[in-house]
């Protein structure tokens, strides 16, 4: 008797034991479970306590002049972010916003310059080009059915070649160029740090992208398609349409861009930005946006773009070598994207 | 011999229609009628012509020869919103949920209420707050007790509570027709057994159901009548009450000719 009651209580009580294995819900858990949520909690701790270490290490860190300076460094990578978290939230990815922003910057530069139009007319064509990229993507992965991925590696190198064979590889400088294309250079005080009306563009970007990503029925479309695309087309949605609008609303955020970049740099040259491309993704996956759609959030980027500015003005003041800032944005990155990795195995 | 004779005009009508893919004969002259206020059932063996029946009644498939009728008025549905804007919803084997998006934002995904007045008709913005209390208030008509959260993701939910609300969101929409694609197959016993009060329910709000099931005890628990598919034909249309379970598989597999 007792020796069936000593091997039958252990499976019992190893039972209950899983069971309560199961419901029990561990802090990580409860943690893991808030951050699905709310996917730009985790960049935005990062932020705050890079800024806090950075300041730390180097006072001259949060001097004003150099606080306005990291905003002008992400002015440009933040804004290019736009467009790519908008691709990345359909479940794919744009290897030619860099290349099509230059473009449309030499666009600019160009027909002002090179073809004597006025400022306002070279600007229109430069947002005129970025949204024709826009248009060529789109379509080719709506109506041919390609990969993003392919599609926008061919048309990376097709938008850098027009780049050079309209700016015939020359560099157009800002002091040459009407006053309204390097207005995006001019800054503003503000509670003492100097911001540039780029930075103030982009500032204004986030705020109606994240109405309109949040608020309407595209936005909804949007995170639909990247999230299950089959699923989308059976409830009605048109998902070809809302991928097109997508890479057109994309090209109009990257001929934004351009413009931005031209008051950055005080000219608009084909060899500039060369990393854009690579940083804007970079930034969209340290800012919790998901590389498998459906996922993430807008501001989520500009904190991912903010961190970066960060970390490469904070160790370059902290004196340590270029390569160190490389290897800094390369080792964030892949932790970025092993937080999204684990954060999305919350199911039910 | 059973075969039912009904004077009514049904709601959904189907007169042999044809529908081939290549060599491949998918319907062979099928006709099938809903009328108002059942629960039709179609069984049938893999490759019958189930799927592709339902494909072509609601939208998804347009079939080479044959008629639809709705209300008796000729149909041609040429895709999926067709079908959808003329009262026929249908509730997918794959659901058809975006999992992040929460269960009200699944309910309205694809007709999002806008809110009134300039925020709406210039700005284009979503009425998040109406579209959540109706979600909840249909949620709660359809007696789905279990789901009164309705701000939670669909990734949170159980199979059997996501599709109550793929059920609940076709119930809302589905003014003429409600389509169900296989609702069990993929659930336990229990949440099996809410789809099936959910069916009895949707039919007792007068709305004519379609359902395709391979569970044979499902199919006679709900059924008002039952659609045997075979090889592209209707082989017969029988009632629980006229055939048992053992004859019904009879016919499906070709054993026994009605």
């Amino acid at each position: 008797m007792s020796n069936t009651n000593a091997t039958s209580s252990p499976p019992t009580s190893s039972l209950n034991l899983a069971s309560e294995f199961i419901n029990r819900q561990t802090p990580m858990m409860r943690i893991r479970g808030v951050l699905h949520r709310y996917p730009a909690i985790s960049p935005a701790i990062v932020l705050v306590l890079s800024i806090i270490v950075f300041g730390a290490i180097n006072p001259r860190f949060l001097a004003p002049t150099n606080l306005s300076l990291i905003t002008q460094q992400v002015a440009v990578i933040g804004t290019l972010g736009v467009a790519e978290t908008l691709v990345i939230l359909t479940a794919g990815i744009d290897l030619s916003v860099g290349a099509a922003m230059v473009l449309s910057s030499i666009v600019m530069g160009n027909a002002a310059v090179s073809f004597g139009l006025p400022g306002i007319v070279a600007l229109l064509l430069g947002l005129v080009t970025g949204l024709a990229t826009g248009v060529i993507n789109g379509l080719l992965v709506t109506r041919l059915n390609l990969p993003p991925f392919i599609v926008t590696l061919g048309t990376l190198s097709i938008f850098t070649a027009l780049t050079l064979l309209i700016s015939s590889g020359a560099t157009v400088q800002g002091n040459t160029m009407p006053a309204i294309l390097t207005w995006t250079g001019l800054t503003l005080k503000i509670f003492g740090v100097d911001i540039t009306f780029g930075v103030l563009l982009m500032v204004l970007l986030y705020l109606v992208m994240s109405f309109v990503l949040g608020r309407t029925s595209w936005g909804r479309h949007v995170y639909a398609v990247g999230d299950d695309k089959e699923a989308a087309r059976l409830t009605g949605i048109r998902v070809s349409r809302v991928l097109l609008s997508v890479y057109i609303v994309a090209g109009a955020v990257v001929a934004l861009t351009a413009w931005i970049q031209i008051g950055r740099d005080f000219g608009s040259s084909p060899n500039a930005a060369v990393d854009a491309n690579l940083n804007a993704i970079t930034a969209v996956v340290i800012g919790g946006t998901s590389l498998f759609g459906g996922r993430g959030n807008i501001w989520g980027t500009l904190l991912g773009a903010l961190i970066v500015g960060v970390f490469r003005n904070g160790l370059a003041l902290a004196g340590l070598d270029v390569l160190y800032q490389t290897l800094a944005v390369g080792v964030l990155v892949i932790v970025a994207v092993s937080i999204d990795q684990w954060i999305r195995k919350v199911r039910k | 011999m059973n075969t039912i004779t009904e004077t009514r005009t049904p709601v959904l009508a189907a007169r042999r229609l044809v529908k081939t893919y290549g060599h491949v004969v998918g319907l062979d002259g099928v006709s099938l009628e809903l009328y108002a206020g059942e629960v039709l059932a179609i069984i049938g063996d893999n490759g019958a012509g189930k799927t592709t029946l339902i494909k072509c009644l609601t939208g998804a498939e347009i079939p080479d020869e044959g008629e639809i009728r709705l209300d008796g008025e000729l149909v041609h549905f040429r895709r999926p919103q067709d079908a959808r804007e003329a009262g026929i919803e249908t509730v997918y084997q794959s659901l058809a949920v975006s999992p992040a998006l929460d269960v009200a934002a699944n309910m309205y995904l694809g007709r999002e209420l806008r809110r009134p007045g300039f925020l709406g008709s210039v700005l284009r913005m979503v009425d998040t707050k109406t579209m959540r209390q109706r979600a909840k208030a249909e949620l709660t008509e359809l007696g789905i007790s279990t789901l009164q959260d309705v701000a939670v993701p669909i990734e949170n939910l159980s199979g059997g509570q996501r599709q109550a609300v793929a059920v609940a969101r076709a119930a809302a929409f589905g003014s003429k027709v409600v389509v169900l694609d296989e609702p069990t197959a993929a659930l336990g016993v229990r949440e099996s057994n809410q789809v099936l009060d959910l069916i009895k329910r949707l039919r007792d709000k007068g709305v004519p159901v379609i359902l395709i099931s391979h569970n044979m005890p499902h199919v006679f628990e709900v059924a008002d009548r039952i659609h045997i598919q075979r090889l592209g034909k209707r082989a017969a249309t029988i009632t629980p009450e006229s055939h048992s379970m053992t004859e019904a598989v009879a016919i499906m597999t070709g054993a026994q000719k009605e």
